[in-house]
């Protein structure tokens, strides 16, 4: 599917609007410190696990500049402390890259951190993204990265698309020092396999420069299961419960989610 | 009258820095000169001794066989609850530091029936216990109680709002409560001196021509004075003399002790408050520490045990009052942390230790713990005070640079559950509430009660048309809040005329200054469900669904409109403005005293039997359900989180309702964080948030909702879950099934 939202390039007086899904006040475990969520409309993948289906589909939802998000977030910047801000998340937020690049180069002129939460998806190193995708990480202060399956077939599987594209992503951010946090979901039968979990480990390790803040597992959990039936759409994980806190630790374990601790004393710095 | 030198240095002022307080009773001066700051950390603290540990599982062993019980223990029916009634009950005497009880046995309730005799008759009654006939005879024939004297004189009206229920809680039955004992006064003065005091301010009332007001004025303080010297014989009767000041720190904790039972024995109010005393305490607790008389475990044991004592206070109330305050509460409330007039901030280690007696011996609702928040608190004590939510769900917070700056001074405490207070010289009236949501259905129904349908306000003009026209609702909602507050008003006039004659405080205000700026409380149930009803009314087309009686029962606003709880100025302008317009209304009324109004959106558990008595509203909430708590939004109008919910909240302005606004926020800890440290992180910075925004007060419940369903289901397991709504805080386990099950469904929130 394309997307239609009008981008920066094409016109110079139209704002941008972005396809916004909802908004979130008190995002505290999307990003670093309290965080302004922005769920934008709007993926191209299909994981079996997502828990927001309603997010799909693209160019629909409220439709919003970026002055009026900005101008919205503000109201609670009194809440952020020195870590807080706001997180652009989905959806798959790079869809509206025009958007978010215009709302995060605003947000920092401002001086908001800024936070992009993303699976990666839409990476390439062609143009005009690619050039896009440059300027926007000048203006992200982190990066929420969302590595569904270490395993490109297996990736494809659960998602539709391999992961090529996703671990380029994250080398190209590596390389420009951009941090980051790492995040995988733990689904039994599907991602909760000690080789695979062992294999993602020495991936992150690999990450050069120190730009992963944290590795967080995140365990599936089935509450997405009852937008499915209302919206009448087969859940594929159907019989599937949430991993074991024994699976967890192992999970953690293997990831060595122990030795991120670059979060606990990470600050945004200002980047313009 | 005793006469007091005050020439001469009392040896237990040794050590202290001298000041005005020397010359006069001025705990805030006797403060300011001797506090010590503490900026660290708590790893100072240590664990409970073993003389606190074994009273501590006698007290839970106690508080087990009352809830099996039925909720009450034992209960006094014959001896009148006076200072001096009981001799010493002790839970076991060679282990307590600190001592006295409010009867000669542990949790054994005191009859006292001056609010009330049909009250604490019927108390009796609801569990299990046969009224003494000769106190019946007493307090029927030949004295009269403050209930019988409100009843005399209320207008038909005024037994019609409270019948039909849209004035509610009134204490016209019980005491009013909500005084605040300036209790370090026992401890830094010794009680010779405040006699002394009270003798001379005597002498100084009026110009020798007796009016009403100083006839009324000079009996009371002969009142106080008597009370005094009661509470001396009382600390006899335990083998303390506390005429002269303390000593130790032990004996600083005790005096003070002493004067809060004899508040208690003598009055049993919705909220008994404790006031502000952790800096008090802390200067004489440093002062032993300095001098070697004591260690920390010593000094955390005094404080235990202190806090063990505020436990186990107990007052007997009917199903009625139940229904209304859950789970026993008393309001114990303890309030500290603040920065001083001059920014320094008032935590000492005495705070920290305060806190620390949640772990020492299990989380608990009483006292009542409330935390005078400002960003400008050191970071430590922030993350430690979040850290104690996060674990126990036991504490509020409430904003320390509004009331310091409403209430012009840094010794003020929390008189309920959220009221601010200040000690030395202020006093409340406590009033109760209106229901705003019950008005707006008085409206349009021409003043029928849509429940009873009967005639409660006046036969206005109903609506007749089938969609409500916003300009025709308001001009009519406008004469029907002017009646709500012409009757609620009134009602309070007569409560508190009464009070004073036949229920005074005399212990409290023995402890108080003689000459007192009032406040006269009022409150608002049901604001959000009023501003989502006239938000609907105005945006969202309303059509009205009567019955056969032409009464209307159910409505339908054909289109969407803004819902209080999402930061949207269209709708949180009518919250304020319904707040501002009842008070203003209110305000052209006498007010008994000279007292100044004020007013609260604040309901504690209430909200259930609130909503239980009112009929479906304009925004969709059906007939019987609960209203949201305090100044929460209605369930479900929340879409944009609940940052954007607390600053609806916070946009109430605390000028008009200075009697409070409260918040309650449930979160589950994954909301917060996925680790302590960010759960602590991110408490600290939406406190600082939420008062920086000029947020008034804040509870913080943080549990996953399967924990309290468990908790419905299997009580037992869970005997010291305590949860906080409005203004205070309960065991889960205490709450009627009601209740547990509006806890359960109110807003929670998680993270997908």
């Amino acid at each position: 599917m394309e997307n239609k939202t009008v981008t920066a390039d094409q016109t110079t007086n139209e704002p941008v609007k972005g396809y916004v899904h909802s908004i979130e006040t008190f995002g505290s475990v999307d990003g670093p410190g309290i965080r302004y969520v922005a769920f934008l409309q709007g993926c191209h993948m299909r994981c079996q696990y997502c828990h927001n289906p309603d997010t799909w589909k693209l160019n629909v939802g409220d439709e919003m500049t970026t002055d009026e998000i900005l101008a919205d977030a503000a109201k609670y910047r009194k809440f952020w402390g020195k870590t807080g801000g706001i997180t652009v998340s989905g959806g798959e937020s790079l869809v509206q890259i025009d958007f978010i690049l215009e709302l995060f180069e605003k947000a920092k002129a401002m001086n908001i951190s800024t936070c992009l939460d993303t699976s990666g998806q839409p990476f390439t190193r062609e143009q005009p993204f690619f050039g896009k995708f440059e300027r926007l990480m000048e203006v992200t202060d982190i990066s929420l990265v969302d590595i569904k399956h270490i395993n490109s077939a297996e990736h494809k599987k659960l998602t539709q698309y391999g992961n090529e594209n996703i671990l380029d992503m994250i080398q190209y951010m590596a390389q420009h020092h951009d941090d980051m946090w790492i995040r995988h979901v733990l689904v039994p039968q599907r991602t909760d396999y000690d080789k695979y979990l062992t294999e993602l480990g020495d991936y992150i390790a690999k990450i050069p420069n120190h730009v992963v803040q944290k590795v967080e597992v995140l365990p599936y959990h089935t509450l997405g299961v009852k937008k499915y039936h209302e919206m009448k759409i087969k859940y594929r994980l159907e019989g599937i419960d949430s991993p074991t806190p024994e699976r967890v630790a192992n999970a953690e374990k293997l990831l060595h989610t122990a030795d991120y601790t670059g979060y606990k004393k990470w600050m945004p710095l200002p980047k313009l | 009258m005793i006469t007091f030198d005050k020439t001469t240095t009392p040896k237990a002022w040794k050590g202290f820095k001298g000041g005005h307080w020397q010359e006069e009773i001025n705990i805030r001066d006797f403060i300011q000169q001797n506090f010590t700051q503490y900026n660290g950390d708590e790893s100072f603290l240590v664990g409970p001794t073993a003389a606190t540990k074994t009273l501590n599982d006698k007290v839970l062993a106690l508080k087990k066989k009352e809830r099996e019980a039925g909720g009450v223990l034992d209960a006094d029916t014959k001896v009148v609850s006076t200072i001096t009634s009981h001799g010493p009950g002790y839970i076991e005497k060679d282990l307590e530091k600190i001592v006295g009880l409010q009867t000669d046995k542990p949790l054994k309730r005191a009859f006292m029936p001056f609010g009330g005799i049909r009250m604490a008759d019927d108390a009796l009654k609801s569990y299990g216990f046969t009224p003494d006939e000769e106190n019946d005879k007493i307090f029927n024939d030949y004295r009269k109680t403050h209930n019988q004297g409100v009843f005399d004189v209320y207008t038909p009206d005024m037994r019609k709002a409270r019948h039909y229920k849209i004035v509610t809680g009134l204490p016209d039955a019980y005491a009013r409560g909500r005084i605040i004992p300036d209790l370090p006064r026992v401890a830094v003065y010794g009680i010779d001196r405040l006699m002394a005091e009270k003798a001379n301010d005597f002498e100084h009332i009026g110009d020798g021509e007796l009016t009403d007001k100083v006839i009324q004025l000079r009996e009371e303080v002969q009142e106080q004075y008597r009370a005094l010297d009661d509470m001396k014989k009382m600390a006899a009767s335990y083998g303390y003399d506390i005429s002269k000041p303390a000593e130790t720190a032990q004996e600083a904790v005790q005096w003070m002790y002493f004067g809060y039972l004899a508040a208690i024995k003598t009055q049993n109010g919705a909220a008994m408050s404790v006031g502000r005393i952790d800096t008090t305490m802390d200067i004489f607790i440093q002062r032993d520490l300095d001098n070697g008389v004591i260690d920390e475990s010593q000094a955390q044991e005094i404080i235990d045990q202190f806090v063990m004592k505020l436990r186990m206070v107990r007052f007997i109330r009917t199903e009625e009052y139940n229904a209304l305050f859950s789970g026993d509460p008393i309001w114990a409330t303890l309030s500290m942390g603040g920065v001083g007039l001059d920014g320094r901030h008032h935590i000492t280690k005495t705070a920290f230790r305060i806190l620390k007696t949640l772990d020492n011996m299990g989380a608990a609702p009483e006292p009542n713990i409330t935390i005078l928040w400002t960003s400008n608190l050191p970071e430590d004590f922030q993350r430690y005070a979040t850290e104690v939510s996060i674990d126990s769900s036991t504490i509020q917070y409430e904003n320390d640079d509004l009331m310091r700056v409403q209430w012009g001074t840094d010794y003020y405490g929390i008189a309920c559950c959220v009221s601010a207070q200040p000690v030395a010289d202020g006093i409340q009236y406590f009033g109760a509430r209106a229901n705003l949501a019950k008005a707006i259905l008085y409206t349009i129904n021409g003043g029928k009660d849509e429940i009873a349908e009967a005639q409660v306000g006046p036969a206005y003009e109903p609506i007749t048309s089938e969609y409500i026209d916003y300009d025709e609702f308001m001009k009519k909602f406008d004469k029907m809040m002017d009646w709500l507050a012409d009757v609620y008003v009134n009602s309070l006039n007569a409560i508190h005329y009464m009070h004073d004659k036949y229920y005074y405080e005399a212990a409290e205000m023995a402890l108080k200054d003689t000459n007192l700026d009032r406040t006269f409380a009022t409150g608002i149930s049901g604001l959000s469900h009023a501003a989502d009803s006239i938000s609907a009314i105005k945006y969202g087309h309303v059509k009205v669904i009567r019955d056969e009686k032409g009464i209307a029962v159910d409505f339908k606003a054909d289109n969407d409109y803004p819902r209080y709880g999402n930061n949207d100025d269209r709708v949180d302008n009518i919250a304020k403005w319904l707040v501002k317009e009842l008070y203003t209304k209110m305000n052209t009324h006498h007010l008994y005293r000279g007292a100044k109004l004020s007013t609260s959106v604040l309901t504690i558990t209430s909200n259930v039997v609130y909503g239980k008595n009112t009929g479906t509203t304009p925004n969709g909430r059906q007939k019987g359900e609960p209203f949201s708590p305090g100044a929460n939004p209605a369930y479900g109008a929340e879409k944009n989180g609940a940052l954007a919910s607390l600053l609806s909240t916070a946009k109430i302005p605390y000028r008009y309702a200075t009697d409070g606004i409260s918040n309650t926020f449930g979160v589950t800890p994954n909301t917060l964080g996925h680790d302590m440290e960010s759960r602590k992180d991110t408490l600290v910075n939406m406190l600082n948030g939420y008062m920086d925004n000029d947020g008034m007060h804040l509870n913080i419940n943080v549990f996953n909702k399967a924990t309290l369903i468990d908790a419905q289901k299997h009580p037992e397991e869970y005997p010291t879950l305590t949860v906080r709504v409005s203004g205070y805080c309960v065991y889960f386990a205490d709450l009627t099934k009601e209740q547990q099950d509006d806890v359960i469904s109110r807003t929670f929130f998680e993270t997908m």
